[in-house]
């Protein structure tokens, strides 16, 4: 029977509405709860990546900036410090409540400054932003049965540098264990993503959060590199790429700084021949092009056995031609922007030197817009572990596939690289999963599912993925003095 | 369209050649993780369906309804009125299409087919001992029989789950095939009753045991038990017409059946054909929603969107 | 007392298990407190380092991999040797730190128990340290402590053996190799402890000693790819900052320098988890039925 509908199922445009935040045409930073210009009066342009519009004005933090805002961290500690710790969760509960009352508006804004689909920030970024400060909310007054001894102090002032994928969620993974456990704050957001922190500034007013536990400082690296080095500083927590991460080691080696680093990965997403396939094909997919890819803890490996590799191969890119790039605002949109030219670029050069080194390129049919900054979605197959794009971090929506015989080689593979931050195993043979995860050299073990998250979850890597946990109890140690 | 299917084909068909085949094949199946099949089902939920999609998507859907009437008080008049809803679902409005099918009875067959003569409207009758299919066989078959010799299109079957359960999937298959024959012309829809198998392992061994066995749809459920048609178990079996298609070459329909009673809930299947089994099955040869009061929430969404004005039960017809 | 010659013992590394002098073929002198001449010690060169990190690199798979109760009961067998030799220890302590023969006792006594005290945790602490997390959704999600590899120590200077004992153990404890540096100036009781270890159950190359200059034998140690930590006790200040930037280049896991009173004093559970990695494993849970109804 001839059917009357003839034409696809186009989904019309779903945008969601901008309205919902009023982004102002300039902003300053945040000191002593105060917004202020920059000491040497330096500001910069925050640009929306799917359009290349100007969002915004930030002032740029400096040198004078850096001291002048550890100086306000220093003198709200000892008050924020001394204050009963059920005092400082009902401040964390209030944060938590606020995001969750202005998660849309906060979504937006994320989306709109990083690039990522407001899919993402509408139900990972937030509900995750807003559970973070919930949860360590109630360690605030729990601290003494929390296995760090009778009575753990804080360690000060912590100067803390995020990046750009998640912005408001690093944020949230480094201020609320930080404010629960009795420490003060310095945080300095990615360039291209200050405006979220910045919100999050009149987060900690309407909470009526004192003056000065909170600071945060729109920068580059530069504004970075002098926090790190302040002298008043007692901890620094740093999550981005492996290369700085080491530079910040050097930095703070022979100081007394307590030190935590969340750096790359190469994660492997191991697929044996008796996975649940169509899972896994979503695990693969979600594991490398949730936020395009620039996910320290991606699956930019696919480890699959050779047995099922064409089989797998067919359903994986049946799927990625099902993915929807475009508006990131638009709330089908799958695969967002890239959040910067320079991102763009460096994801370009990887893929370029990938096929120079051999390996087959393949991505789905798919238009980019033709303003932002787009990458398509990528697989590379007849990748070895010579390969440059099974080696570096690409942090962008490019998947190396490889293969393997035995669960003996997956492992070998999966460990061969110096970072080690995740993994996943993907087969229905649960002594087979737990003998897997016991073997893998990385902090997170997904097994039959992967990027997930969740406050009480430790994260963190082994190798050259950084040192130190956030979430969980064992988050609480990086700002305790134990 | 493969090109191997006559070797996949043969395979195939060594696979029913005994008890022990059948179910080496079946439970070399890939195994269904329940969390990972929820979150995508839950997921493509999210899919945010506006303006000339929405449209679009209403219509299709009513297009795709077994518009169905399975009660024991089920009397020639409700069905005649069943059927002239099925033709003209909005007599206030010409452009709405008329639905897939009506589905009775089979000693309302005749009636039924009677009321949507001429229409384009099919006939369905559930048989083989609806709901419960706990009959002899010849008793089963001459169910069929006297369904497809009363006019009916299409056949929906209930397979036997204790035989399925206790792993007697021959049995199965055996009952499949003989109502099959029975059916002659007639589609055949197998239905599974995926709230009692339970397992989402089950649905995708009972969604390949029927299709080997020859069915033309693969459906959920009687609408008779506590679980119904789900996002989930639907995604599932829409994916086993998806692979069954790729390894044989031949398409096989998916109907979810029972619980679908919103037009949100509608689209929502719809978005997962879309994006599993694909476009080749949004068509009302290859999709059907098994329903009865869906409908009426299709038609006020409907005329929301021709007047902007939201709708209300008096101005859709209630039979 | 008797006039007869007394046999020397001439003191070796120990690295994977066997007792090799020095690759340099280099020794240096070792005395007591008062300068009397106690015997050469070999004095370890950069190849030894290297070749003592291939051999801990190599016990790592089965020494971490082993049951925590099996590391238990080696390490509790190391106690039980140790008591046998307690004599040697106790002289060779007294000669390297100048203390009286009941001094050197009490630190021998001490560092025996030491051993049991770490023999007991070895069962324990993934229990203290890692448990489930109540994630909010059907996800099964446990935290595990495992060990982190390949450790570097630089035992005390001051603390001979208990020191040595008190940094060493809880590296071994866990399921890490080792390879430590012993005092640079009073090395033989390190030494020595190498022969308890290798008739302790101790598989070859889990515990490796270097005797020598720490700085020549640190640097290295800290700049080496394929060492995942380091415990800098036994580094004053200005070498502490040297090797953590050294150390930096493969972001090894630091543990800097702290003052210790009393090496004797009950030491809690830092120095397990400084080398220990948090694993964090997921797993769907899910319900039993697709009706979501069945339990």
């Amino acid at each position: 029977m001839a059917s009357a509908f003839t034409s696809a199922f186009e989904y019309a445009p779903a945008a969601e509405s901008r309205s919902v935040v009023d982004i102002a045409p300039s902003y300053g930073l945040f000191i002593d709860g105060e917004f202020t210009e920059a000491a040497d009066g330096k500001v910069f342009k925050t640009v929306s990546p799917s359009t290349e519009e100007v969002l915004s004005e930030i002032a740029q933090a400096g040198e004078a900036d850096v001291d002048r805002a550890v100086r306000a961290a220093r003198k709200a500690f000892e008050k924020w410090s001394a204050l009963p710790g059920a005092e400082r969760a009902k401040y964390l509960f209030r944060i938590a409540r606020i995001i969750q009352e202005r998660s849309r508006e906060l979504a937006v804004l994320e989306t709109l400054d990083n690039g990522k689909p407001i899919k993402e920030t509408r139900d990972a970024d937030l509900p995750l932003v807003a559970a973070h400060f919930f949860y360590y909310a109630g360690w605030a007054d729990k601290l003494e049965h929390a296995g760090f001894g009778a009575s753990p102090r804080p360690l000060g002032v912590a100067g803390q540098v995020i990046p750009w994928n998640f912005p408001l969620l690093m944020l949230a993974w480094k201020i609320a264990p930080a404010l629960a456990t009795g420490n003060t704050v310095v945080l300095k957001p990615a360039e291209t993503t200050p405006l979220s922190a910045l919100f999050f500034a009149d987060v900690c007013r309407q909470a009526g959060l004192p003056k000065g536990v909170v600071n945060i400082l729109p920068g580059y690296g530069d504004a970075g590199a002098a926090l790190v080095a302040h002298p008043d500083v007692n901890k620094v927590a740093f999550t981005g790429s492996t290369a700085v991460g080491k530079e910040i080691a050097r930095t703070v080696a022979g100081s007394r700084k307590k030190l935590t680093l969340e750096l790359g990965g190469k994660g492997a997403n191991i697929v044996f021949d008796d996975a649940p396939i169509d899972q896994a094909v979503e695990g693969i997919v979600s594991g490398i092009f949730f936020n395009q890819g620039q996910v320290c803890c991606a699956g930019s490996r696919l480890l699959v056995q050779e047995s099922i590799q064409e089989e797998l191969l067919e359903s994986l890119k049946r799927r990625l031609s099902t993915l929807r790039l475009g508006d990131p605002l638009d709330k089908n949109t799958d695969i967002g922007a890239i959040n910067s030219a320079e991102q763009l670029s460096r994801i370009t050069a990887l893929v370029e030197q990938g096929e120079a080194e051999g390996a087959e390129r393949w991505s789905p049919a798919c238009e980019l817009p033709t303003s932002g900054y787009w990458f398509a979605p990528t697989l590379f197959t007849n990748v070895t572990q010579a390969h440059t794009v099974a080696r570096d971090e690409i942090f962008g929506p490019v998947l190396s596939v490889l293969s393997f015989r035995t669960p003996d080689e997956a492992v070998a593979k999966a460990n061969n690289t110096p970072y080690g931050l995740s993994a996943g195993i993907w087969t229905e043979k649960g002594s087979r999963i737990l003998a897997v995860a016991n073997k893998l050299r990385a902090g997170v073990v997904w097994s039959n599912t992967f990027n997930k998250f969740d406050p009480t979850s430790p994260f963190g890597g082994y190798k050259e993925s950084g040192f130190g946990r956030e979430g969980g109890r064992h988050g609480l140690e990086a700002y305790l003095d134990v | 369209m493969p090109t191997n299917a006559p070797s996949a084909a043969r395979t195939l068909s060594d696979v029913t050649s005994s008890d022990s085949t059948l179910r080496r094949f079946l439970h070399g199946l890939p195994g269904v993780d329940a969390v990972g099949l929820e979150a995508r089902a839950a997921a493509l939920g999210t899919r945010s369906i506006k303006a000339t999609a929405k449209a679009y998507a209403i219509d299709l859907a009513i297009s795709m309804v077994d518009l169905t009437t399975l009660e024991g008080a089920d009397t020639p008049g409700k069905v005649r009125a069943l059927g002239a809803k099925a033709v003209r679902p909005d007599p206030t409005d010409r452009t709405a299409p008329s639905t897939a099918a009506v589905c009775v009875y089979p000693d309302m067959v005749a009636v039924a087919k009677e009321a949507v003569a001429g229409s384009g409207v099919k006939v369905a009758s559930v048989a083989t001992a609806f709901p419960a299919g706990r009959a002899a066989l010849d008793v089963k078959l001459a169910d069929v029989r006297d369904a497809v010799g009363a006019g009916a299109d299409e056949i929906d079957m209930v397979i036997d789950r204790g035989a399925f359960l206790a792993g007697r999937y021959m049995k199965v298959y055996d009952e499949i095939v003989a109502v099959k024959e029975a059916s002659g012309a007639a589609r055949l829809k197998v239905i599974f009753e995926t709230g009692e198998l339970s397992t989402y392992d089950n649905i995708r061994r009972a969604s390949w045991l029927g299709m080997l066995a020859g069915a033309d749809f693969i459906k959920t459920s009687t609408g008779k038990v506590a679980v119904n048609a789900t996002p989930a178990n639907t995604l599932l079996m829409l994916e086993a017409v998806r692979d069954f298609r790729a390894q044989t070459g031949v398409q096989v329909g998916v109907k979810p059946a029972g619980g679908i009673r919103t037009s949100k809930d509608a689209i929502k299947f719809l978005v997962l054909v879309n994006e599993t089994a694909g476009e080749d099955w949004l068509d009302n040869h290859w999709f059907r929603f098994g329903a009865s009061s869906l409908l009426n929430d299709l038609l006020m969404q409907r005329q929301k969107l021709a007047t902007g004005r939201y709708s209300g039960p008096d101005y859709v017809t209630v039979d | 007392m008797s006039d007869r010659l007394s046999v020397l013992k001439t003191y070796k590394l120990y690295v994977g298990g066997k007792f090799p002098r020095s690759e340099s073929g280099r020794v240096y002198e070792v005395t007591d407190s008062k300068g009397t001449w106690l015997a050469n010690a070999p004095q370890a060169s950069r190849k030894d380092a290297r070749d003592a990190v291939v051999a801990a690199r190599k016990a790592f798979g089965g020494w971490a991999g082993a049951t925590a109760y099996n590391r238990g009961q080696v390490l509790y067998r190391v106690a039980e040797m140790l008591e046998g030799r307690r004599a040697q220890f106790v002289r060779e302590v007294a000669d390297a730190e100048g203390l009286s023969k009941a001094k050197a006792a009490e630190q021998v006594e001490a560092t025996i128990d030491r051993w049991v005290w770490y023999a007991g945790w070895t069962d324990k602490i993934a229990q203290v340290v890692g448990g489930g997390n109540p994630v909010a959704g059907p996800f099964f999600n446990l935290s595990s402590p495992e060990p982190t590899g390949v450790v570097a120590v630089l035992a005390p200077q001051e603390s001979s053996f208990l020191g040595l004992v008190s940094v060493l153990a809880p590296v071994i404890a866990t399921g890490n190799t080792a390879i430590v540096i012993a005092s640079e100036r009073s090395p033989l009781p390190a030494l020595s402890l190498g022969e308890v270890l290798a008739t302790s159950d101790v598989p070859g190359g889990v515990v490796n000693i270097l005797s020598g200059r720490t700085a020549e034998i640190a640097a290295p140690l800290a700049a080496h790819q394929d060492v995942n930590a380091i415990d800098l006790a036994g580094a004053d200040e200005a070498l502490a900052k040297e090797l953590e930037i050294a150390a930096a280049d493969n972001l090894k896991r630091v543990l800097r320098p702290q003052p210790v009173d009393d090496w004797a004093a009950v030491p809690g559970i830092d120095r397990l988890t400084a080398f220990l990695e948090t694993k964090t494993v997921w797993h769907p849970t899910g319900s039993l039925g697709a009706s979501g109804s069945s339990y």
